[in-house]
């Protein structure tokens, strides 16, 4: 593992990967483990999404990685050293831990809280002061503006924000996010959707998420874990192979129906193209930006500020009726990031009404237009589209019930990582013909 | 108890802006509401003050004014009356800081995890014996151990344990579960969430559990005097056995107000020490 990690490293990734070998929790009093003989391997600087029914082990496994909850058996391996054995608080401190709603201490203010892993880690207070600005800046909040509020004095949203900037405080390798966004309304929630895959792009941890909205799990996941009951792994592959390719009935029945329109969910906004839009300031006056909307022909402008964030859209009838363009933002402007999944930019759309959307980048600069037209045009392409084989899938199993397997397995775990793919692969033959 | 919502201190909740640019709607109205709400906060501790002056001037005014024997005047006389009180004050103190020293690790030690199971029969324990009457307490006791000055002290802290040993358990009980796992999440040990997150969120609960006991210490160290433990007591047991009303009446009346004043100190340090953003 280690040798892997470290020589196919591509630069950029500051993420580890992580191995779960044989990994069995047992909860005192119950029969059946929680989870049960799991062997799962997670790639370095990529987001693995966890999903599955309620009470099937997601919340276990996650937290067996940082050993909030410790494995009955099994070893937990990061970047390629054991930490099964290692002093649990340490090893906490280098791994990023967001939960639902955040988990922000409210007797502290935003800053206190981002502060706290560098202040153990013993950093001085310039310097964690300065870290706290940077994180702030990354999850698009103003430090000036929040850095000293309370956390009461943030809406949902914003508060899971900062829980992020709070994981990501030491710039650990690894982020553990526990449904993350489930207590925030689906607007928000696809704003933070976009947000970390925009912090992703640029940071590239190793993200392992649990969710139970299997939208978003395709939507953010690089690979997609589907667990069943007793945290047995009924298929762990790419997004579009679990889609195009659903291991069993199982999986078939956890996508639900509408497989063809999550096709929608599987393509994003970044890989369409974007129209062009005529871009105005706050404090230019309206007839000169009606003059050039004019001139390109189009129907709106767009306003940005001065970090070329939009906040206004204006058609040319507002524009006539406008003398000086404000600077004030418009609360419902329709905005997708540039990562969101086709899906995410028809719901926008649709809520707002405008028949299109405005396209954000990294920390929300604005990018371009996106129209329905585009979307429709995008769908009839990928119905076309041939489901694309995944190579390098990581290694996947549970060895609870599989005795052969599990002595396979764990050779294959400290040798090539191709045979224990073949191994999962004829182990998810076995399951199917079983069934 | 810990229910008055100041929730009106910085009520404000920025919207989640459509294009990420943070808007601060509250910002332009807070400085006029602030005031507002900083008097209310305070309203009910003004006015808790304002009762206690009143009525300290209507006792001078009245003792000044009553035709008082020889033996009443030396008994009243400004300088004893300081000196019961100093030393009513001392007892009360004495016997709080024992009360804690006692009440706040047991209530921690018995929310613990190796414990935890005894949370609830406890706490069911300290609900009862708190609804038994002081008095009671002590003349059980004392059938029990005798009457003696170990029997009435045993018994008074004992009583005024139940209410910081509660409020302690409760308080730490109440902090969010999610909040104790984000710490440990983070990498802070146990101790460090229960200094840093947990004892500091239970304050509020725990300083009002500390009020009821040194309001009920007050009270009940009126009753050091029948063990010659000294204290405003001695004014009501003159005034009983020589039939002295005016001392009597006093001596309740100025148990009474220093029960009211060290409530009234109570809440102020409850208000000041109430963690920020809460
Ligand atoms: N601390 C615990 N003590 C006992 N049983 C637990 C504990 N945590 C989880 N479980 C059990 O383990 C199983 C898996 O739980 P969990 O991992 O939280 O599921 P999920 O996150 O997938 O909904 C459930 O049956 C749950 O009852
Ligand atoms: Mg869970």
């Amino acid at each position: 593992m280690s040798e892997t990690s470290a020589t196919t490293t591509p630069t950029g990734i500051t993420g580890a990967s992580i191995l779960l070998d044989h990994v069995t929790k047992r909860f005192p009093g119950q029969v059946k483990p929680a989870v049960d003989g799991l062997t799962m391997e997670i790639p370095a600087g990529k987001i693995v999404m966890f999903v599955g029914p309620s009470g099937c082990g997601k919340t276990t496994t996650l937290k067996m990685i940082n050993r909030l909850i410790e494995p009955t058996e099994g070893r937990i391996v990061v970047d390629g050293d054991d930490v099964t054995e290692m002093n649990g608080d340490t090893l906490r401190r280098g791994i990023g831990y967001v939960i639902q709603a955040g988990g922000l201490f409210p007797h502290m203010t935003v800053a206190t809280n981002i502060g706290i892993v560098p202040k153990m880690l013993g950093w001085d207070k310039a310097r964690i002061a300065a870290r706290v600005d940077e994180l702030l800046e990354l999850v698009s909040l103003d430090p000036a503006l929040y850095r000293d509020r309370y956390p009461k004095e943030l809406s949902g949203g914003q508060q899971q924000r900062v829980g992020v900037a709070r994981a990501l405080a030491a710039d650990p390798p690894v982020l553990l996010m526990d449904e993350p966004f489930g207590a925030v309304d689906p607007i928000t929630r696809l704003r933070l959707q976009d947000e970390l895959l925009n912090i992703q792009d640029e940071l590239q941890k190793t993200i392992v998420c649990v969710t139970h909205d299997f939208d978003e799990a395709v939507k953010l996941g690089d690979w997609i874990a589907i667990f069943n009951e007793g945290a047995q792994l009924e298929q762990y592959d790419t997004p579009e192979r679990i889609l195009g390719d659903p291991a069993s009935e199982f999986v078939e029945n956890f996508i639900g129906s509408g497989a063809g329109l999550k096709q929608l969910t599987l393509t994003r906004v970044e890989e369409v193209g974007l129209a062009e839009a005529v871009v105005g300031n706050p404090g230019e006056r309206a007839a000169d930006v009606l003059a050039r909307v004019a001139e390109a022909g189009h129907g709106h402008a767009v306003i940005v500020d001065d970090r070329r964030r939009p906040i206004q859209w204006l058609s040319r009838r507002k524009l006539g009726r406008l003398d000086v363009i404000s600077d004030v933002p418009d609360p419902k402007l329709p905005v997708v990031g540039i990562r969101a999944t086709l899906n995410d930019a028809l719901d926008t759309m649709l809520v707002s009404s405008a028949g299109a959307a405005l396209v954000t980048g990294r920390r929300d600069m604005f990018k371009g237009v996106i129209d329905v037209q585009t979307v429709m045009d995008a769908i009839t392409r990928s119905q076309t589209a041939a489901v694309l084989e995944s190579d390098q899938a990581p290694v996947g199993l549970n060895t609870g019930m599989f005795q052969v397997q599990a002595s396979a397995a764990s050779a294959a775990s400290a040798a090539s990582v191709d045979s224990v793919a073949e191994a999962a692969d004829e182990l998810a033959a076995d399951t199917r013909a079983a069934q | 108890m810990n229910t008055r919502t100041l929730n009106a201190e910085a009520g404000i909740a920025g919207g989640d802006s459509a294009a990420g640019i943070p808007v601060d709607p509250a910002a332009s109205t807070a400085t006029v509401s602030r005031g507002r709400a900083i008097w209310a906060s305070w309203k009910g501790l003004v006015y808790q003050l304002a009762g206690i002056i009143l009525a300290c001037l209507a006792l001078l005014v009245w003792l000044l004014t009553a035709d008082l024997s020889t033996i009443e005047l030396t008994t009243l006389a400004p300088a004893a009356l300081w000196g019961y009180t100093v030393e009513h004050l001392q007892l009360t103190l004495l016997a709080a800081a024992i009360v804690l020293v006692i009440a706040i690790p047991l209530g921690i030690a018995l929310t613990r995890k190796p414990l935890r199971f005894l949370t609830a029969p406890v706490l069911a324990i300290a609900n009862f014996g708190q609804a038994a009457p002081a008095v009671g307490v002590v003349v059980l006791l004392a059938l029990w151990v005798g009457f003696s000055f170990w029997a009435a002290t045993l018994s008074l802290v004992l009583y005024a344990v139940l209410p910081v040993l509660r409020n302690t358990m409760i308080g730490l009980d109440q902090v969010d579960a999610r909040l104790v796992e984000a710490g440990r999440g983070m990498g802070m040990s146990a101790t460090a969430v229960l200094f840093t997150v947990e004892l500091p969120l239970a304050v509020p609960v725990m300083l009002s559990g500390v009020r009821t006991a040194l309001v009920l210490l007050v009270g009940t160290a009126a009753l050091a005097t029948f063990i010659n433990g000294g204290g405003l007591g001695i004014l009501i047991t003159t005034g009983v056995n020589l039939s002295l009303t005016t001392v009597l009446v006093t001596g309740a009346l100025l148990v009474a107000l220093l029960a009211l004043l060290i409530d009234w100190v109570g809440r102020v340090v409850e208000h000041v020490a109430r963690p920020k953003g809460l």
